[in-house]
């Protein structure tokens, strides 16, 4: 699964960080579900933006999801601003499952 | 390229005040029902058309079955529709009307008095649905979302709105003379309007949505409801031309025959959603709700045996007793029982973590309920249907209390699992 990013490395500090973020029903983490998009970050204005979709449009555990997100995201990076965005454009698809996901949920 | 374009989440969940009351409701109700029916078990070796009857049937049909739907579909209409609900207040309204007048209604039948009691509590149903469907019409016009499963819901609606109306007329033409021919005749239309256009088309149009969902499947295939939504629609309304202009029992068999494709075809649905879900485990709330997909083809093959007896007179009651039994016990609540602990553990998982995520781990909303208590309740629960069944074949009483027995203890495993969920108290993070 491929995340956007103009900074590799705080990005490969902010996927561990999500990576404890939940899909309550499907048990599977959102950074293996590929629910991130992108991730960039602002030096100037310390602010992060962070595109993320969900399974479906209308995902009843959405709003759970987008806090849970922000919360610890703005736990990892102390004092940054964190403004996050959902994206249903593309739509979600089954193949942004990473293959440790795919795993997971054939067994 | 991903566009960002929104930063809230499009679908704001009813609040659990609302949606809750519904479902604790609903599993009182289912309680009271189970013990109506081990109290009344020598009424199961007499006519359906039996004041016990009545009102188990009642009982079963709104304070049970509508009762935890509409508590359901108060949650899940903003899935649908993707949007939010309308009004929280017109969804207290339509509780509370329909709580105060399920059991006046349910008391008039009990004792068959079809005075002010029956009466109002007909009154207060019918607008605790017309308030339902003013909810459901101006979420879906403000939404401005077009999709099939909404549809099916809205129509689903108009048709429970026809059947408590139908109802009522029914329960006013027991002291004065409003129709044309005596409540009994008019029963199967009252029955069948809620039996295909309420509980088949909103079970069909919702489950369409969530099985899928909770499979995680990748089939999706509208054209494919959309024959589904007509074939239940014209099966329903030319029932009742038939019925209220024809009455050659023959005829009968179309609309039959369209509802039996119309389930065939959901089947189908279901089967494929199935086999392309990608999580391939599969817990036991989405087995019995599959399971509940054959058991809602039963009672129209039974009743095409009874259409079988009809012209040459030789129908006995218990196989109409059996038919409801077949549709409000067989199909109605084991799509429930499946459907309660996928929907219930989620909307109180949200109400108690959904302010504490992200500072711990919390957990999944099925830790919130008994798993085990499940698969007993399913079991004993099956075991209090195939009893049921045996006891009316054979107006055998001490077999129907065996049957009244493991319903009643179906229900309280039921409700012992509903409280579980909602008294649940959040783990320190």
């Amino acid at each position: 699964m491929n995340v956007i990013t103009n900074d590799p490395i705080k990005c490969t500090i902010a996927l561990a960080a999500l990576e404890n973020v939940m899909d309550p029903e499907i048990g599977l983490n959102i950074v293996d579900l590929g629910l991130i998009a992108q991730i960039d970050f602002d030096r100037t204005d310390n602010k992060m933006y962070v595109t993320m979709t969900l399974t479906t449009q209308f995902c009843p555990m959405g709003e759970s999801i987008t806090g849970t997100c922000k919360k610890v995201l703005e736990n990892t990076f102390s004092g940054m601003d964190v403004q996050l965005e959902l994206t249903f454009d593309p739509p979600w698809t089954y193949e942004r499952i990473s293959e440790e996901g795919r795993n997971f949920l054939n067994n | 390229m991903f566009i960002a374009n929104q930063t809230d989440n499009p679908v704001k969940n009813t609040t659990f005040k609302v949606v809750l009351p519904f479902y604790v409701y609903a599993a009182l109700a289912f309680l009271l029902a189970t013990i109506f029916l081990f109290f009344s078990t020598s009424a199961f070796t007499q006519h359906y058309f039996h004041p016990k009857i009545l009102a188990i049937t009642h009982i079963m049909a709104l304070g049970w079955s509508t009762m935890i739907i509409l508590g359901a579909s108060h949650q899940l209409v903003p899935v649908l529709i993707e949007g939010k609900l309308f009004s929280t207040r017109l969804a207290y309204v339509s509780f509370v009307l329909a709580a105060a007048g399920i059991p006046l209604l349910v008391y008039g039948f009990y004792q068959f008095n079809m005075g002010w009691p029956a009466k109002w509590g007909a009154i207060l149903i019918n607008v605790a649905i017309l308030a339902y469907l003013i909810n459901l019409a101006i979420s879906m016009v403000k939404s401005q979302k077009e999709n099939v499963h909404a549809l099916f819901v809205f129509t689903a609606a108009l048709w429970l709105l026809l059947t408590t109306f139908v109802g009522l007329l029914l329960v006013f033409n027991f002291s004065d003379v409003i129709l044309a021919k005596d409540s009994l005749h008019y029963l199967p239309l009252h029955a069948h309007i809620g039996f295909i256009g309420w509980f088949l088309l909103l079970v069909t149009g919702v489950g369409s949505r969530l099985i899928p969902m909770f499979l995680i499947s990748k089939y999706a295939n509208t054209k494919l409801l959309w024959a589904i939504y007509f074939l239940i629609n014209f099966g329903l309304l030319s029932f009742i031309l038939f019925f209220l202009f024809f009455h050659e029992t023959a005829f009968y068999y179309l609309p039959v025959t369209a509802i039996v494709v119309a389930i065939l075809f959901f089947g189908f649905y279901c089967f494929s959603s199935y086999q392309q879900r990608i999580r391939k485990q599969v817990d036991e709330q989405m087995k019995i709700s599959i399971f509940s997909l054959i058991t809602m083809l039963l009672p129209f093959l039974l009743l095409i045996t009874i259409l079988g007896w009809l012209p040459a007179g030789t129908l006995n009651a218990k196989w109409v007793m059996l038919y409801g039994f077949l549709f409000f016990f067989g199909w109605i609540t084991t799509i429930i029982f499946g459907m309660t602990f996928k929907t219930l553990p989620f909307i109180v998982w949200n109400k108690v973590y959904h302010l504490k995520a992200g500072f711990g781990k919390t957990p999944n909303p099925k830790d919130l309920f008994s798993n085990k208590i499940f698969k007993v309740m399913v079991l004993v629960y099956q075991a209090g249907c195939i009893f049921f069944i045996i006891g009316v074949y054979q107006s055998n009483i001490p077999v129907l209390q065996l049957a009244g027995v493991l319903l009643v203890l179906a229900a309280l495993l039921y409700n012992w699992n509903v409280f579980k969920v909602l008294l649940h108290k959040p783990v320190q993070l």
